[in-house]
């Protein structure tokens, strides 16, 4: 679990192009969206076309992401119970 | 008092008509134009419906007399409605007055360069595309195809309400006394590049679209060229020819909200409207009928429901979105509901709202559901799209 | 009663080193190839890393150049924003059709789609400002610019408003260059920018750049002229240019002998630069002749450097020896107008006054 965090980290800094952090900077429960990161509504719909091609999980309504995408950890738990 | 200017030609093609009379006799009888994607593949195909215009580029290029392969899609649509527009303005001679030609289109020759992107660099069988990437070069084809040489030609892209402002533009023009006549309107055809683009938004719908739903899903792309001819005072007197409609008002603002999605209370479509009842010259009550942009995505009917309240208060006039005959047809949306607001006017009849079941749990605003003939003297016609662009346009039968 | 048009400020980023206003093209950058690109200025300076890392080339250019316009002026927010590109912020949207070709359509994402529609631009600066104001894009090849100073002078002239921010932009993209040299409309072969305009060969040189100015109809401390006319025209017959330009001055109250000078669009394409040659040669033999596209590369709106340079040339009083076309004396002109055409096509004409 704490290798596919440490891989959702990674991911996320090089898919948003987050030029300035670092994966150590980004606590498993610091909030993504808002005052956390700071990622927004294009953020999101980019997250899950990572979730679909790297873990093989389609979600139809971009709603849906907003639980999903809360922190790392909400993130790592829902693509470990639902991974394809 | 504004005066308006002279609408004294009209001319279209969309899913729903090849001309403007056709399109008409869909609209009054309930006939949607969005199918299942027939004329582009896509692995898509399957979730996508799309309100495509039945003839092929081939069948286009037949009507006009061109070559197999000679123009991508936008222009081919161009001058087909460009020449319907002239016609009925009864314009023979081109050259005979300043005449301008301002369009929108968002894709352009899009069609062809992602058709033959690595096939240029493989033969030369289809270079005669590269340059028809630039938007501004459809302008130009339907520029050479009707012979207006020496003359204003300009295109405008402000994503979905390319055409509004295009519109708003030769008005404008007309009226400072920079043009006396002007052709006004947008093309904008079908391709994988919108398709694809619109399902990374998440915001197109696997079924046919429900402007404000509450259980609307999305948008349906469409493709059409709609094109309007504005006349000065001078030549219309002159000529003693009949005028459609009058351009009353226009407006123009940004949301300045978001790169896609529009603001939860939509303030520039507040101000755009606000702005076009200004330039009109008219109270809201003066409204007969709002052609809205109605997109049918969950963002936009809420943004523009709420604008709406916020500018017509407790007094909404009837309202209805028309995308469910033409889907959404990006630059040209604007032209294709300009020549509607036109043809509300002139036959005194409110489209329906096809699909529409709940109203929205945000608000109580419910659109015509069903042909309705009433007086109308004055129409609202709202365009909004990416980079916060908000356009409105207002349409009376009097100057 | 229509109102005076004035430049009151300008920002620039091009192939030369622009983005300094304190400078006025003091050492120029000279190149080899056949597409250039854009001296890039400390973007960070001007973009926090949040906005930065979605954006188009086109977009920092602007955001730079349109930031120091605004500064300049002495203004916070604008009535209206209107950008001329001639092709968006193509790099994304040809991104993008790669990525969809090659992926078969499966897991495209979405911000190259928002960044590749032609108004990203106007928008992001609209966004950036939180200006509620008009806001237009034209996209009409090489009169793209022109449409939007057309555009801010109706609106200025007629009091719609007051102070304008108007823009140019493009940037270059490998697999247009690649095409548009396959169909000759870019060189095939490298050549030395000094010498592009003699190249005796077909198709340009491509480049890139922002150039943002604040347009007004009102007089301040900072302004630079005064727009007094413009002409587009989509097409003219090679025998009609010279008597087109000649009517449009002669409508403005002054003939030809009576400018100080005149900025062409030579670009050295061997087949369409006869125009410039012609009339350099008769309607302009005895003015002083400018001309830039060897410093900034042509796209289509490299006008918007010339219109830049216009303006560096009044404020200074200087015209640097490398834009001299031929040997007729120029001396801190106060008048100069603007020609432009692109393959024979879109005409523009724009007459500047020195205030």
């Amino acid at each position: 679990m704490s290798d596919l965090k440490q891989e959702l980290k990674e991911k996320i800094i090089e898919q948003l192009n987050l030029e300035d952090v670092t994966a150590d900077e980004i606590a498993d429960n610091d909030p993504l969206f808002g005052d956390g990161l700071g990622l927004d509504s294009i953020d999101a719909l980019e997250l899950i076309v990572m979730l679909d091609k790297d873990y093989g999980i389609k979600l139809a309504d971009p709603k849906e992401g907003r639980k999903i995408f809360e922190s790392i950890d909400t993130m790592a738990a829902y693509i470990s119970a639902n991974k394809a | 008092m504004n005066q308006g200017v002279a609408i004294t030609g009209m001319g279209m093609i969309s899913a729903i008509g090849n001309n403007v009379a056709e399109n008409y006799a869909s609209l009054i009888s309930g006939k949607t134009g969005i199918s299942k994607i027939r004329h582009i593949r896509t692995v898509h195909e399957n979730e996508t419906m799309v309100a495509e215009v039945p003839m092929t580029n081939g069948d286009l290029e037949t009507v006009l007399g061109l070559g197999p392969d000679t123009l991508s899609r936008t222009p081919l649509l161009g001058i087909i409605a460009v020449k319907e527009a002239l016609d009925q303005a009864g314009i023979k001679d081109i050259l005979a007055y300043r005449t301008g030609l301002i369009s929108g289109t968002t894709v352009g020759g899009m069609d062809k360069a992602e058709q033959y992107f690595y096939d240029y660099y493989e033969s030369d069988a289809h270079w005669n595309h590269i340059n028809g990437l630039h938007a501004g070069d459809s302008t130009q084809k339907i520029a050479e195809a009707i012979g207006l040489s020496k003359s204003f030609v300009t295109t405008i892209s402000t994503a979905c309400s390319s055409a509004a402002n295009a519109i708003m533009l030769g008005a404008r023009m007309i009226k400072s006394g920079e043009l006396d006549r002007v052709i006004v309107g947008g093309s904008d055809s079908l391709s994988k590049f919108t398709i694809n683009g619109f399902k990374t938004l998440m915001i197109l719908s696997d079924t046919y679209n429900t402007p404000f739903d509450e259980n609307r899903k999305g948008l349906n792309l469409g493709e059409a060229a709609a094109f309007l001819i504005l006349e000065s005072d001078e030549i219309v007197s002159k000529q003693n020819k009949k005028v459609l409609a009058y351009v009353k008002g226009y407006g123009n603002a940004n949301d300045a909200f978001h790169q896609t999605a529009s603001s939860e209370h939509g303030d520039g479509a507040v101000l755009a409207m606000e702005k076009a009842l200004k330039v009109a010259g008219i109270p809201p009550s003066q409204v007969d009928y709002i052609n809205a942009h109605g997109t049918a995505t969950p963002n936009n009917d809420l943004s523009e429901g709420r604008a709406i309240l916020r500018v017509f208060k407790d007094k909404i006039p009837e309202f209805s979105s028309t995308k469910p005959f033409t889907g959404h047809t990006l630059a040209v949306a604007a032209g294709v509901e300009a020549i509607y607001s036109v043809l509300s006017i002139q036959n005194n009849v409110i489209y329906p709202n096809l699909n529409f079941k709940t109203p929205m749990s945000e608000f109580n605003l419910v659109p015509e559901t069903q042909l309705k003939n009433k007086e109308i003297n004055t129409v609202l016609s709202n365009s909004f799209g990416f980079g916060g662009n908000c356009s409105t346009l207002i349409f009376t039968k009097e100057g | 009663m229509k109102k005076e048009v004035y430049i009151n400020s300008i920002g620039s980023v091009s192939v030369q080193k622009t983005f300094n206003n304190s400078e006025f093209l003091n050492e120029i950058v000279d190149y080899e190839g056949i597409s250039v690109k854009a001296v890039d200025p400390n973007y960070k300076e001007y973009i926090p890393p949040a906005a930065a890392r979605r954006m188009a080339k086109g977009i920092k250019m602007s955001a730079v150049s349109s930031q120091n316009a605004m500064k300049e002026a002495g203004l916070e927010n604008v009535d209206a924003i209107i950008v001329g590109t001639g092709l968006g912020c193509l790099g994304d949207s040809e991104k993008f059709v790669r990525d969809l070709l090659d992926n078969d359509e499966q897991y495209l994402t979405p911000t190259k789609f928002i960044q590749s529609s032609h108004n990203t631009v106007a928008g992001s600066i609209a966004l950036d400002m939180g200006c509620k104001g008009y806001n237009f894009t034209y996209v009409h090849s090489n009169i793209s610019f022109e449409s939007s100073l057309w555009d801010a002078k109706l609106q200025l002239a007629n009091n719609e408003a007051e102070n304008i921010l108007v823009g140019a932009v493009d940037e270059v993209v490998d697999h247009h260059v690649i095409t548009h040299q396959f169909i000759e409309h870019i060189k095939k072969e490298p050549v030395s920018m000094r010498d592009v305009l003699n190249s005796g060969t077909k198709g340009i040189v491509f480049g890139e750049g922002s150039h943002f100015f604040v347009l007004s109809n009102k007089r301040q401390q900072s302004t630079y002229s005064k727009l007094l006319d413009m002409g587009i025209y989509n097409t003219l017959s090679n025998d009609e240019v010279s008597e087109t330009i000649r009517h449009f001055v002669e409508k403005n109250g002054v003939s030809i002998k009576d400018l100080d000078g005149v900025i062409l669009g030579n670009n050295g394409d061997l087949e369409h630069d006869t125009i410039y040659h012609e009339l350099g040669t008769s309607l302009f033999l005895e003015i002083p002749q400018l001309v830039y596209k060897h410093l900034s590369g042509e796209y289509d709106t490299a006008s918007g450097f010339a219109f830049w340079m216009a303006n560096k040339i009044f404020k200074t009083g200087k015209v640097p020896e490398i834009l001299r076309w031929n040997n007729v004396q120029i001396d801190r002109p106060k008048r100069l107008l603007l020609y432009n055409q692109y393959r024979g096509k879109n005409h523009s004409l724009v007459l500047l006054e020195k205030c």
